[in-house]
């Protein structure tokens, strides 16, 4: 056809100015893709200081003061300005109001602002780089936080603070928007499991990231004032700052993953062609998790100090935590059987993440142990064991969501034989870097020294070489997607043909996602019901 | 439509939450023989005038279940937080083992 | 379209009552968030006074029951009459809009001046942590015990003080906006979501007046 192009979310307007001052959750989305993967590749940086520092035994490359200052900044900016946003914030924030229907999220000026919040909390935490950076570990754990530490804690602190509040804020606006702006027919039994996963994270970033907050409010107020609220010679439990901020910061482990497993709930049926297998259950466990991920907090203390009886309570309900999960990976497995299953990159991602995530999963309970854990705790395997989580997780699933919805935000395919390739060199080097830290962990290598015993080298020069093979996909990645975004082929509206309202309206979306308000007459993943209407047989 | 709240219904609440401020100041000069009990009257005072708040002036007595689920879900975590947390602090030390 | 040129409705939604239906669940989320919030810093009272039961007893004898007690009552007013405010716009009584809104800001400027009254005895009986504690003048054997006592009186009443300060710089800008006559009986969720605000920042302190005043009085 030739006529002109059609109207969309990103030709709608042209300049700086119309992006800055968008209302368009599209746009914020895209906005937010841009900084989360500044700060990664900023973390990743860090990251690379790490791992070329551990290559040798000894301290070589830099003191053991500036290897603190790496690991920390590395943790830093991961988790609070990297894999907490990377999900929710990108994907979400573009999906979420067109799986649902909805012309924007319920409080589009509000969303702008958890941006701008976001921006502005990172610009903070890079001030706080240039600084020199703190060397308290990502958990800031007091007295050495709030008495000892010489780097610019408070700056850092209030960075962390800050971007509390933007989650916060894309929270209520996502709890608001399923509660409120479904489109009519869209029960929340019809619900795609990605929008699930996303309300049950919100409720997770509600209840437990204003503990954190205070949390941080109070360690300022420590730092800066010296209010002395965590200072042992006033009589301060410096194990009560483990407490709160792991109130938070546990369940902050499953506002990374339960958008993730969202993803890869759709993407799973997406390329099975097939309705996920026990759609309930996939949303009862998502809300378990969510709700059991707040009871666990306490098996991060267990050589901390705290009774013996917190001990067995926070270890029986940690094990607790593995049955949703396992019920997911479950569900995704039997999904795949007898569907017509393909394999492009997401798909590629989405397995890779089931095997990671088995892998991260199980080890966590080793570490839920009780006995088992005072031999693992501050080692190797802890690293191991969450880097299989959280990269293994939820980078595997922000990568299987961004490919997969990529044709949708761009417009554009991105290469697919790239694509693959990228996965795969992505989950070999994964592998390398942090299978070889168990081994060294179990072993007794333990975590945040920037030297070490020097058998234990074997096992980090195939991490250091993992790294590299894993920091040259991401390049690669990166590389191809930017790319894709201009030169790629155009994008017909639903490249994969998936069922799922996203994939009815034009890629790149019309500005109000609709041009007019869908009625949802069939149950999510319903492709029987999609292939019959088309006239097509999927046998 | 939107329930309009009966003027009386707000000078009643009112009088209740001044009656109940007087009631936990007096509560609190009177020696239960511990500071558990003066303890449990304060925060039991404190909890009813809070339902007060939430019931009357925060309309949740008339509101939709969904409401009412944010307006309970903070203090269930709450409570949470505390029922487990205190796991810790109140059996510190019980079997002997110092650090345990 | 229908929806054009209904005054206050944004254009993500339908109509006006998915809007303030929208806003009102935002809204409840906000509190609960809110009430995570001070709930850490409950917990963080909770544990040092059942650490230290006898300092936090004698911390509380240093404050004033009398301040407490009246600022008590002040915020009971208010949330009273900002309850009374919402009923007013429900009601297109613009008038009593205006009064109750103007009393509420009477009441909450009340409450930071006592506070302000008590800050200021604190800090001549050297009793603010971090800027000038001195225990040595107090009768009590574990000075530093009523020091952290002391902290924690001072991070949560500036807290909930923050906050009234914020419900302050909200009502400067709802009370202009009423006199405009902007908030009907078909649109006036801002006054509304800003009274479910502030009935919850009077119940942080109707739970911080005991814990903290009447605590050493028995």
């Amino acid at each position: 056809m030739h006529q002109k192009e059609n109207v969309n979310y990103l030709n709608v307007e042209y300049g700086i100015k119309s992006w800055l001052f968008t209302k368009d959750h599209k746009r914020i989305g895209v906005m937010y893709l841009i900084a989360v993967t500044l700060f990664f590749i900023v973390g990743a940086l860090a990251a690379l200081g790490v791992r070329l520092e551990l290559l040798t035994p000894e301290g070589d490359l830099m003191s053991s003061d500036a290897y603190n200052r790496f690991f920390t900044m590395h943790g830093v900016i991961m988790i609070f300005l990297f894999l907490i946003p990377s999900i929710p914030a990108v994907l979400g924030n573009f999906v979420l109001p067109i799986m649902i229907g909805a012309r924007d999220l319920a409080f589009p000026r509000i969303n702008l602002l958890s941006w701008y919040i976001f921006i502005f909390s990172g610009i903070i935490g890079i001030i706080g780089i240039l600084k020199g950076g703190i060397d308290t570990g990502w958990t800031f754990y007091t007295p050495y936080s709030s008495i000892y530490s010489h780097t610019p804690v408070v700056l850092v602190a209030f960075a962390a603070f800050l971007v509390g509040f933007s989650s916060i804020l894309t929270g209520l606006n996502f709890i608001a928007t399923v509660h409120t702006m479904r489109a009519p027919g869209l029960s929340w039994f019809r619900l795609p499991l990605f929008v699930w996963a996303m309300y049950a994270t919100s409720l997770v970033i509600m209840l437990g990231t204003p503990v954190v907050a205070i949390t941080l409010v109070l360690l300022i107020l420590d730092r800066a004032v010296g209010l002395g609220i965590f200072n042992p010679t006033l009589g301060g439990d410096p194990v009560l700052f483990q407490h709160l901020f792991w109130f938070y910061s546990h369940p902050a482990v499953y506002i990374m993953i339960l958008p993730a497993m969202g993803v890869v709930s759709e993407v799973v049926s997406a390329f099975s062609r097939k309705k996920v297998f026990g759609y309930k259950f996939i949303v009862y466990s998502s809300m378990a998790i969510a709700v059991i991920g707040f009871l666990v907090w306490g098996h991060h203390m267990y050589t901390s100090g705290q009774s013996a009886l917190s001990g067995i309570v926070f270890s029986i309900l940690t094990v607790l935590v593995g049955v949703p999960t396992a019920v997911k990976i479950l569900n995704w497995t039997v999904t795949l059987y007898r569907g017509s299953v393909s394999f492009e990159a997401p798909m590629l991602y989405a397995l890779g993440f089931m095997g990671l995530f088995i892998i991260g999963g199980l080890t966590g309970l080793f570490l839920a142990a009780l006995g088992t854990d005072v031999h693992l705790h501050d080692t190797y395997f802890v690293v191991a064991h969450f880097h299989y989580t959280m990269v293994g997780g939820a980078i595997m699933g922000f990568l299987a969501g961004l490919h997969y919805w990529w044709p949708k935000i761009t417009g554009r395919m991105y290469p697919e034989f790239l694509g693959k390739f990228g996965a795969i060199v992505v989950f070999v080097g994964f592998h390398l870097t942090f299978l070889p830290q168990f081994v060294a962990g179990y072993l007794g290598m333990p975590r945040r020294y920037h030297y070490y015993v020097p058998e234990f080298q074997f096992y980090n020069i195939l991490s250091t070489a993992g790294a590299t093979i894993l920091g040259a996909g991401m390049i690669l990645v990166i590389g191809y997607l930017v790319w894709s975004a201009r030169y790629g082929e155009k994008a017909v509206s639903n490249p994969w043909r998936a069922v799922g309202l996203e994939w009815e309206t034009a890629s790149p979306p019309h500005p109000h996602n609709f041009e007019e308000v869908p009625r949802v007459e069939w149950d999510a993943y319903d492709y029987e019901y999609k292939y019959k209407k088309e006239g097509v047989s999927f046998a | 439509m939107e329930h309009i709240t009966p003027t009386r219904v707000y000078v009643l609440v009112l009088i209740a939450l001044l009656f109940l401020t007087g009631v936990t100041v007096l509560a609190a000069k009177i020696d239960f023989g511990s500071h558990v009990i003066n303890n449990i009257v304060a925060i039991a005072i404190a909890v009813t005038k809070a339902t007060l708040v939430v019931l009357f002036f925060m309309h949740v007595y008339y509101s939709s279940p969904m409401v009412r689920f944010y307006a309970i879900a903070g203090a269930v975590w709450v409570f949470i937080f505390f029922v487990i947390g205190f796991t810790d602090y109140v059996f510190r030390g019980v079997i002997g083992i110092p650090g345990i | 379209m229908h929806r054009e040129g209904i005054y206050g409705l944004h254009e993500q939604f339908e109509d006006l009552a998915q809007q303030k239906e929208s806003s009102l669940i935002g809204m409840w989320a906000f509190v609960a968030q809110e009430v995570l919030f001070f709930g850490g810093a409950f917990f963080t009272y909770a544990v040092y006074r059942f650490m230290y039961p006898e300092a936090f007893s004698y911390g509380s004898s240093l404050l004033d029951v009398r301040f407490g007690a009246f600022n008590t009552v002040v915020l009971l007013l208010s949330s009273f009459t900002v309850a009374m405010a919402v009923r007013a716009a429900q009601l297109n009584d613009k008038k009593q809009l205006v009064g109750f809104l103007l009393a509420t800001l009477f009441f909450a400027s009340t409450f930071m001046g006592i506070k302000y009254i008590e800050y200021s005895s604190k800090y001549e009986h050297h009793l603010i942590p971090g800027i000038n504690f001195d225990g040595s003048h107090l009768d009590f054997d574990n000075p530093e015990k009523v020091e952290l006592f002391m902290s924690i009186y001072f991070a949560l009443t500036g807290l909930h003080g923050l906050h009234v300060l914020v419900g302050i710089l909200i009502l400067l800008w709802l009370i202009p906006v009423s006199i405009k006559g902007r908030f009907t009986s078909s649109y006036y969720f801002p006054v509304e979501i800003f009274g479910l605000y502030w009935h919850f920042v009077d119940i942080v302190w109707i739970f911080l007046f005991p814990l903290l005043y009447l605590i050493g009085v028995s």
